[in-house]
């Protein structure tokens, strides 16, 4: 692969949550890398494309670390190619794919295969996350040092609870040779069996089967238990409730190898969303109550929470449109993560967009060890161009994903990504 | 005819979105439907010529026949699926049912189903009107009804009417039908039953916990007692039926504690010595067989408001028979 052109972006904001750095200046990269951040840098002679980002807001580009991209195995409703194009037109340049694919991401080649499937679509990086188990079938370990040495940056079962302590303790251990961490869908499934939603005043109106907040909460303290037993480093994924914050910032005073995220929908929904038995708004965990939402933004601006994951859940039109009961869960999250994040909380004044930025960018390198996320000299040139003052419309038709499951249509949010460069080249430019 | 349609809207999905008023249309347009079941010649012209299909996807006794007979009384044509044996036993989707049926021009659909918030499904999807004769856990509209009319023709009144549901609220549709039902129009519902089966937060629909049935017992004027699911022992969430007659079952040496005589409801089946004893079930003050005649009646009233039928001419079609 030849070496891109030179780009120059001229005369952004340009927001380095990585050094805490936040003013007006040019951005220059060069060979697949950051070769200069500062003001009115000229480039030595030869081709270099300029972009005017007067106005607009230049950052590392976003990294989400929970994602579904069903290649393997459900390319209908989203591929490698398609998840990586959905996930640059949202700002993202790296995305983690999660293994629950058909057949389970849990060896070598099929690691291999999700990595070389996205290095071939050249749009937003694809890290791969192993399994946890063979299978995700809980039992026996899958083979983390060969997938590591084939790209896996952390395991997980997630989509599935690690339901033996046993495996999880020996999972956060054995994950210690390997430096990576363990990621949690936190959920214990004999008080959440047959769930449909949050148990509450709406599943009892709506006679839904609930899922109670302990159903979450007793796996996260489980899994911080362990946490501090094993020395091993637990990441926490698509945290819900009130209980499960205030879990994480006790083991965060502790000073444990704990981080968390939080998805979009669960700091903008609650159960309400529900009524009317509405499948877009059914996921697992499911959306709560107005005193769980606030105490998720609440800890995502004081930093309890660590990232914002999109748990991006792509299915078929017919698998949603169903009785609840047999609708999955899950929604798609990629194209509508930033603007949310900006409508729900810098706009309502509860962070700064540095202090978002750093969540979405530098955060998610850091707890999976991700090259990228900063725009120090050297880096990779992951950067994207955002613009955080225009109000759109959210047009499902308009997505890039090949599913339209989402809550979020016809919503009206602020900020959005205009250009998304990869490793030098430009992956996503809006027309 | 249309003001009628419009005062019901297209479906009959539960009671939580009907106003007190359309509940006491309801309610009102079945008095005189009672007397055509009184007859000779049990039948009324005034749905002759549209044809409603009976769409049961959970086994059905009671519901299904007191829907057959009010629809044939009011001389509509119909037509009984159930689920086995049909296309939805091949994997067909519900709504992929729904518009086959549809695609042969009927007029009205009476569903059952075993998931909660099946039968809006089914009215947000079809032109059709649609009339839940039960979905999941969330409602039984009809039952609801015909519990309401049995309490009213009785006390003569629903204003203040202290009335407890007794047993699995958690599960139960008719449950949650009359607590909607009751409360819109000015009773006052107590829920009664292990804490295992009692729905979360459910105060906040208006109700009164009763913790225990000798609670229920000098609180209420009227009991409903639900049926107790034999499956409720291997989920756990409850030891054994013997206990739950001990702790939680309607007899007379309890009954007699009572400050008053208390009207005794059941929507049937009855587990006898379960949840009811035999002698309160059939002795003097109980209402379980009324419940069932006013059931036919009720669901002859659905049938007809959603058709489009006004109460007068629910009085008139009446009378002009009786000559």
């Amino acid at each position: 692969m030849s070496s891109p052109k030179p780009i120059l972006i001229r005369g952004g904001r340009v927001i380095d949550p990585s050094r805490g750095t936040d003013g007006v200046a040019d951005v220059l990269l060069v060979g697949g890398r950051v070769e200069a951040v500062g003001l009115n840098i000229r480039p030595e002679e030869g081709e270099v494309e300029t972009i005017d980002a007067a106005g607009r807001v230049v950052a590392p580009g976003l990294i989400d670390l929970h994602t579904h991209l069903r290649e393997p195995g459900n390319e209908d409703v989203e591929n490698i190619a398609s998840g990586a194009l959905a996930a640059a037109a949202g700002g993202f340049t790296a995305v983690c794919a999660m293994p629950n694919t058909d057949p389970v991401t849990d060896n070598q080649a099929a690691v291999g295969f999700v990595k070389a499937r996205g290095e071939a679509a050249r749009r937003a990086r694809v890290y791969p996350i192993g399994a946890i188990s063979l299978g995700q079938k809980g039992q026996q370990l899958a083979e983390f040092g060969e997938m590591v040495a084939a790209g896996a940056v952390a395991v997980s079962d997630d989509g599935k609870p690690v339901v033996s302590s046993h495996l999880m303790r020996t999972a956060l251990e054995y994950a210690r040779t390997f430096g990576i961490p363990v990621a949690d869908h936190c959920e214990d499934p004999t008080l959440t069996a047959g769930a449909a939603m949050h148990e509450g005043i709406v599943s009892t109106r709506l006679g839904l089967k609930g899922y109670p907040s302990a159903g979450e909460e007793i796996m996260v303290a489980r899994d911080i238990i362990l946490a501090e037993l094993t020395g091993g480093q637990v990441h926490l994924c698509h945290l819900s409730s009130r209980g499960s914050v205030e879990l994480v910032r006790r083991a965060k005073e502790k000073g444990l190898r704990v981080t968390a995220e939080v998805c979009p929908h669960h700091f903008t929904l609650t159960h309400d969303a529900v009524e009317g038995y509405n499948t877009n708004a059914k996921m697992s965990p499911p959306l709560r109550e107005a005193a769980d939402r606030d105490a998720l933004r609440q800890a995502i601006a004081d930093g309890t929470i660590d990232t914002i994951a999109t748990d991006h859940a792509p299915h078929h039109y017919d698998a949603k449109e169903r009785e609840f009961d047999d609708a999955p869960n899950g929604i798609i999250g990629l194209e509508t993560a930033f603007g949310l994040a900006i409508t729900e909380l810098v706009e309502t004044g509860l962070m700064t967009l540095p202090e978002l930025l750093l969540r979405m960018t530098t955060a998610p390198a850091r707890i999976f060890n991700l090259p990228g996320g900063t725009l120090v000299t050297g880096a990779p040139a992951d950067v994207v161009i955002l613009d955080v003052g225009t109000e759109w419309v959210v047009d499902p038709r308009e997505f890039h994903s090949k599913s339209r499951n989402t809550p979020f249509a016809g919503r009206r949010l602020k900020g959005r990504a205009d250009l998304t460069i990869v490793g030098g080249e430009i992956v996503y430019r809006r027309s | 005819m249309t003001t009628a349609t419009a005062a019901l809207g297209k479906d009959l999905v539960g009671l939580e979105p009907l106003s007190a008023e359309q509940i006491r249309l309801i309610l009102d347009t079945a008095e005189p439907f009672k007397e055509v079941s009184e007859r000779s010649i049990k039948k009324v012209p005034a749905l002759r010529g549209k044809t409603i299909v009976n769409l049961f996807f959970e086994a059905s006794t009671r519901t299904r026949i007191s829907f057959e007979f009010a629809e044939k009384r009011l001389s509509a044509d119909t037509v009984n699926v159930a689920a086995s044996g049909s296309s939805v036993s091949k994997g067909e989707t519900l709504v992929d049912t729904a518009r086959n049926l549809e695609a042969m021009r009927i007029d009205m659909v009476v569903m059952r189903h075993g998931s909660s918030g099946a039968a809006r499904f089914l009215g947000e999807r079809i032109a059709s009107n649609v009339i839940n004769a039960g979905d999941g856990k969330h409602e039984h509209p009809t039952q609801g009804l015909l519990d309401m009319l049995t309490l009213r023709d009785h006390f003569g009144r629903l204003e203040g009417l202290k009335v407890a549901i007794c047993g699995d609220v958690l599960h139960s549709r008719v449950a949650r039908s009359n607590i909607w039902g009751l409360t819109k129009l000015g009773a006052e519902v107590g829920v009664c039953g292990p804490m295992t089966l009692m729905p979360r937060d459910v105060r906040e629909l208006g109700v009164t916990v009763l913790p225990r049935i000798e609670d229920a017992i000098q609180w209420a004027d009227a009991l409903n007692i639900l049926r107790l699911q034999l499956e409720r022992m291997q989920a756990g969430f409850l030891p054994s039926l013997r206990e739950y007659n001990r702790v939680f079952g309607v007899s007379n040496d309890r009954l007699s504690k009572a400050p008053k005589d208390l009207l005794i409801m059941h929507p049937g089946p009855m587990n006898r010595g379960v949840e009811i004893d035999s002698d309160v079930a059939d002795g003097p003050h109980s209402v379980i067989l009324p419940q069932v005649t006013n059931g036919v009646a009720v669901r002859m009233a659905v049938l007809y408001l959603l058709a489009g039928g006004t109460p007068a001419l629910a009085q008139s079609a009446g009378r002009a028979e009786d000559k």
